[in-house]
């Protein structure tokens, strides 16, 4: 006997889908070919909301609400474009940007940095907020891998992937808001700490943050969809 | 009627971008021929006119002399372009911003002088606490980005503004390009 399936019924930009009762607005508009851009949400991982790029506007709410962690609901109406939702999304983007010292021209993930193609897939051409310029220390105590804060987002996929796929939870945030840094164990350095050298957070990270020694320049290509494919190995799919 | 008066101008930056400009090689021509270069590191004219339209302007703002010839530029331009990373973001230049401008000249003028380690008091102007790209200055109407952006990138811009169309900047370059 096949176990009842609870369909709910949306619409995503005007087009009328339906979805799983478990599903959230984003899977559901991947599914449907409806494109909403995203920097912390991984195909693998729990999603949690961190980068708020995929806010969306739900008719009758005036909240925008992040796509990744919203449930669908019978007759939910979303919209994911608008130039509201578009001026959000471009000053996050200048957040992140202002926030750290982001220097593609010379960053190890230049050409294969998630963080400067979504800037361009957003029309971003520059960033209104001075720029910070914090001064951050460079982890390189580990022997195969960097850890760069000059480069990261606070995304967590790192940190999701190692406590959720690897199951060492090396990777942890520190401090709260700006201030945020991302921290090896008690805050030890990566090379010290009881990390297994798996190097998954070094592939699912977007930007140049976690880097991998033996890589130069921007020869640095990441492989973030091995994911959902040892995911399915280990369930004997 | 007269030709479009085009100025470019090299303040901190590596003059890549001056450099890919001219990859565009003969295209040059083709667009030369539609304007008058009237002020440019590529030429001698010393002194910026009275009315440029358009002012291509590469590198961020990272000394006294920098700014003075910002506000000056704006001053008598129609139409200011930011080219490339360093005025549009800081970029290289800015790296040195998280420590100040002391340990630049420490590593410049004494930790690599061989005789007479001193720090340069006339003819170099006076580094600024922090560096920052032009828009933090003066206002710019159009941001170039890419390190440098490429010469197909300077051609299309180009030739859509001789053309009076507005370029659509983001489908062409990016940040790092």
């Amino acid at each position: 006997m096949i176990a009842a399936v609870d369909v709910k019924t949306l619409v995503i930009d005007g087009i009328n889908v339906s979805a799983r009762a478990d599903q959230t607005v984003l899977e559901v508009a991947r599914e449907n070919n409806i494109n909403i851009p995203t920097l912390c949400h991984l195909d693998g991982l729990t999603d949690v909301g961190a980068c708020r790029l995929c806010l969306v506007e739900t008719k009758g709410s005036p909240k925008l609400n992040p796509a990744c962690v919203l449930k669908v609901e019978e007759g939910m109406e979303i919209t994911t474009t608008s130039d509201r939702l578009k001026h959000y999304r471009q000053t996050i983007l200048e957040m992140l940007f202002s926030e750290r010292n982001h220097v593609c021209a010379v960053c190890v993930a230049n050409g294969h940095c998630e963080l400067q193609s979504m800037a361009q897939d957003q029309g971003l051409t520059h960033v209104r907020l001075p720029y910070m310029n914090p001064k951050l220390v460079v982890d390189a105590s580990h022997e195969r891998f960097v850890s760069d804060p000059n480069r990261c987002i606070l995304c967590q996929r790192c940190v999701r992937v190692c406590a959720e796929v690897e199951g060492a939870h090396v990777w942890d945030i520190m401090g709260r808001g700006i201030g945020s840094l991302l921290i090896a164990d008690l805050h030890q350095p990566w090379g010290e700490s009881s990390c297994t050298r798996c190097g998954k957070c070094v592939q699912v990270c977007p930007t140049g943050a976690l880097t991998d020694k033996s890589k130069l320049g921007s020869d640095h290509p990441k492989y973030p969809e091995f994911l959902p494919n040892l995911e399915a190995m280990r369930e004997g799919r | 009627m007269s030709k479009i008066k085009v100025a470019t101008v090299w303040l901190d930056g590596c003059s890549g971008c001056h450099m890919s400009f001219l990859d565009m090689d003969e295209r040059l021509l083709e667009l030369g021929s539609q304007f008058d270069l009237v002020f440019s590191p590529l030429v001698d004219f010393k002194t910026y006119p009275e009315s440029v339209d358009v002012a291509l302007v590469e590198g961020a703002i990272s000394s006294v002399e920098d700014e003075h010839k910002i506000h000056h530029i704006r001053k008598h331009t129609k139409f200011l372009l930011a080219m490339g990373d360093c005025a549009v973001t800081g970029n290289v230049p800015a790296l040195r911003n998280p420590f100040g401008p002391l340990p630049v000249l420490q590593r410049a003028y004494y930790e690599n002088a061989s005789a007479q380690p001193q720090t340069p008091t006339t003819f170099v102007p006076a580094l600024l606490d922090k560096v920052r790209p032009i828009h933090e200055f003066v206002k710019v109407d159009m941001y170039l980005p890419g390190c440098p952006p490429s010469a197909d990138t300077f051609y299309t811009v180009l030739s859509d503004l001789l053309a009076g169309r507005t370029p659509d900047i983001a489908s062409l370059t990016r940040f790092g390009a």
